[in-house]
């Protein structure tokens, strides 16, 4: 199954490849092809069509102002589904693109050990063994799989109650406003560490490239098997190149001052 | 849905705050009694129904029984459920049961209900749907015991029975009582019909030539009872009737988790937005290294 999917998977991005293209610019890399930013920013936008008309539902009291978007307090709730819906079509397609990345690995066990230091902030550079995708994104991923599938479910046995049951319906309700709550929790984060929380991630996803020195930083082992150099030795090149400009601007200021 | 000018509100669902005006009058509990033992099954108060609310007679479907349709339809509240069964001796007994609206005193379709002001229930007993707040969540249809809300896929409202609400509100008996040719319909206070229910229940039990030893009132107390009162010939069966339940529920999920849990979830939800924003006052950006020239960094 796996390699009829990778096959699959291939022909897409080439397919998508022919539909646009990701320039690269001196001192980037590579990083999401325009399949993946589609399949991303697809279901990002379904994500908060069904989040949106989802929140009306379970709490019109705090959210009905929300209802006129989707035409109406009934509208809202017979589009909700079709939002579910289509979003998990799409990332299903998000899942097999992103299978062999996320697969969980010894790095991550250790990753999330040192979470603490992740969150604290201080510590500037990832570790060494941190690869394609940190624990924390896969974390995200998989929970993502795990959730939506609870909302796949249970949705499905809300959305004909005729045909399942009052207890069944009355158990899925719960579940699904708790795997919603989880994602929408999960939300916060990812949007925080792609755009202000870590500047340069963005770009990842929009223009398909990152810069070298964000690759080093955030994910050094990614960015030795792309580009075949010590993600360390290049970074501490670079601190030693800056000071070395920073010492001959000073020189220069002090040149300028002396010849006054 | 009713005047509300005449009928007091009591609760309205998913409503934070008092209930406006709630105190200010004491009104009677009303109640239906429906003695199924002298029920004959001549539909009379299912055509009243539908008269009065003037619905269109829909088309249905035949199962082999007298009874007019399966279940209860958004435009068809009232339906005499008939229901063939034995008796121990291998007799026969035809039960005829007006099956509507039951208007809970803990009505599980209002606790169920997410949008403000969808279902009201008045405090004279009634439980309302007012279709204009209604957002066709179908919550109420798995909240009720008794299978009585229905979908109307057109216009995607739930409807129910209103215990013509707008006729008592008037100060009238509701149309399905106007039409019993047999008086097995009574309609007046809940007291009232629980003393009729009850002197009824010992007539049948103490009867010299058909005695029925567990005849009995069906007011369900694990709703807190209802507003729709039946005489049974067999208290200890309710199910036979078309599938009465013996102990009517709402499912937990809807008081514990709306109640509960929702609230908190969500504020708890909501923090994770909190928590990243104070993540960044508290720790900046993580930026590509090396930064820009970092000139010096101070431990506050």
């Amino acid at each position: 199954m796996t390699a009829s999917v990778r096959r699959f998977d291939e022909k897409a991005r080439r397919g998508f490849g022919k539909l646009g293209h990701t320039t690269i610019h001196e001192g980037e890399l590579f990083r999401h092809p325009v399949y993946t930013r589609f399949l991303h920013w697809t279901s990002a936008i379904l994500f908060f069509l069904a989040l949106l008309s989802g929140l009306a539902i379970y709490s019109p009291w705090l959210f009905h102002w929300l209802t006129p978007l989707f035409g109406g307090g009934p509208t809202t709730r017979v589009l909700h589904p079709w939002f579910g819906l289509f979003f998990v079509i799409i990332y299903a397609f998000q899942f097999f693109n992103w299978l062999s990345l996320m697969r969980w690995t010894a790095a991550d066990s250790k990753w999330i050990r040192r979470l603490k230091i992740y969150i604290g902030g201080k510590e500037r550079l990832e570790p060494e063994y941190v690869g394609f995708f940190n624990g924390g994104q896969k974390l995200q991923f998989w929970e993502i799989i795990g959730g939506g599938l609870v909302l796949f479910i249970t949705g499905f046995l809300m959305w004909f109650p005729e045909i399942f049951g009052r207890i069944a319906v009355a158990i899925s309700y719960v579940l699904h406003d708790i795997s919603a709550l989880i994602m929408l929790f999960g939300i916060w984060i990812h949007i925080y560490l792609s755009t202000v929380g870590e500047p340069g991630t963005l770009e990842a996803m929009t223009r398909g490239t990152v810069t070298r020195g964000w690759a080093w930083t955030h994910h050094p082992a990614w960015y030795s098997e792309a580009t075949g150099r010590d993600p360390r030795a290049d970074h501490q090149r670079a601190v030693d190149q800056q000071k070395k400009e920073k010492e001959r601007e000073d020189r220069d200021s002090d040149l300028i001052a002396e010849s006054r | 849905m009713a005047t509300e000018q005449t009928l007091q509100i009591k609760e309205i669902s998913a409503h934070r705050g008092p209930v406006p005006g709630s105190g200010a009058v004491r009104e009677l509990e009303v109640a239906k009694l429906v003695d199924v033992t002298t029920c004959i099954g001549c539909k009379a108060c299912e055509v009243a129904c539908v008269e009065w609310n003037d619905h269109p007679f829909r088309e249905t479907v035949f199962d082999n029984t007298y009874q007019t349709m399966p279940t209860t339809e958004w435009n068809y509240y009232n339906l005499i459920k008939f229901s063939e069964t034995q008796r121990d001796d291998g007799s026969l007994m035809w039960l005829m049961r007006k099956d509507q609206c039951m208007h809970c005193a803990d009505p599980g379709c209002l606790r169920a209900c997410p949008s403000d002001g969808a279902i009201v229930q008045y405090t004279n007993g009634i439980v309302d749907f007012n279709q204009e707040n209604c957002i066709g969540c179908q919550y109420c249809i798995s909240g009720c015991p008794f299978n009585i809300p229905k979908f109307n896929q057109t216009t995607k409202k739930v409807h129910k029975c209103t215990l013509c609400s707008d006729r008592v509100g008037a100060g009238l008996e509701p149309a399905c009582i106007k039409a019993c040719p047999t008086g097995c319909l009574h309609f007046g206070t809940k007291q009232d019909m629980l003393q009729i229910a009850n002197a009824r229940a010992s007539q049948l039990r103490d009867d010299a030539l058909f005695p029925l030893p567990n005849a009995g009132v069906y007011d369900p107390q694990s709703i807190g009872g209802t507003h729709v009162i039946y005489v049974l010939h067999d208290i200890t069966k309710p199910e036979a009737y078309g599938g009465l339940p013996a102990n009517p529920r709402i499912p937990p999920s809807y008081v514990i988790w709306k109640y509960l849990a929702k609230p908190i979830g969500l504020f708890i939800a909501l923090m994770g937005l909190l928590a990243v924003f104070f993540h960044y006052i508290f720790t900046g950006p993580r930026l590509s290294q090396p930064e820009p020239t970092v000139e010096r960094e101070e431990q506050l």
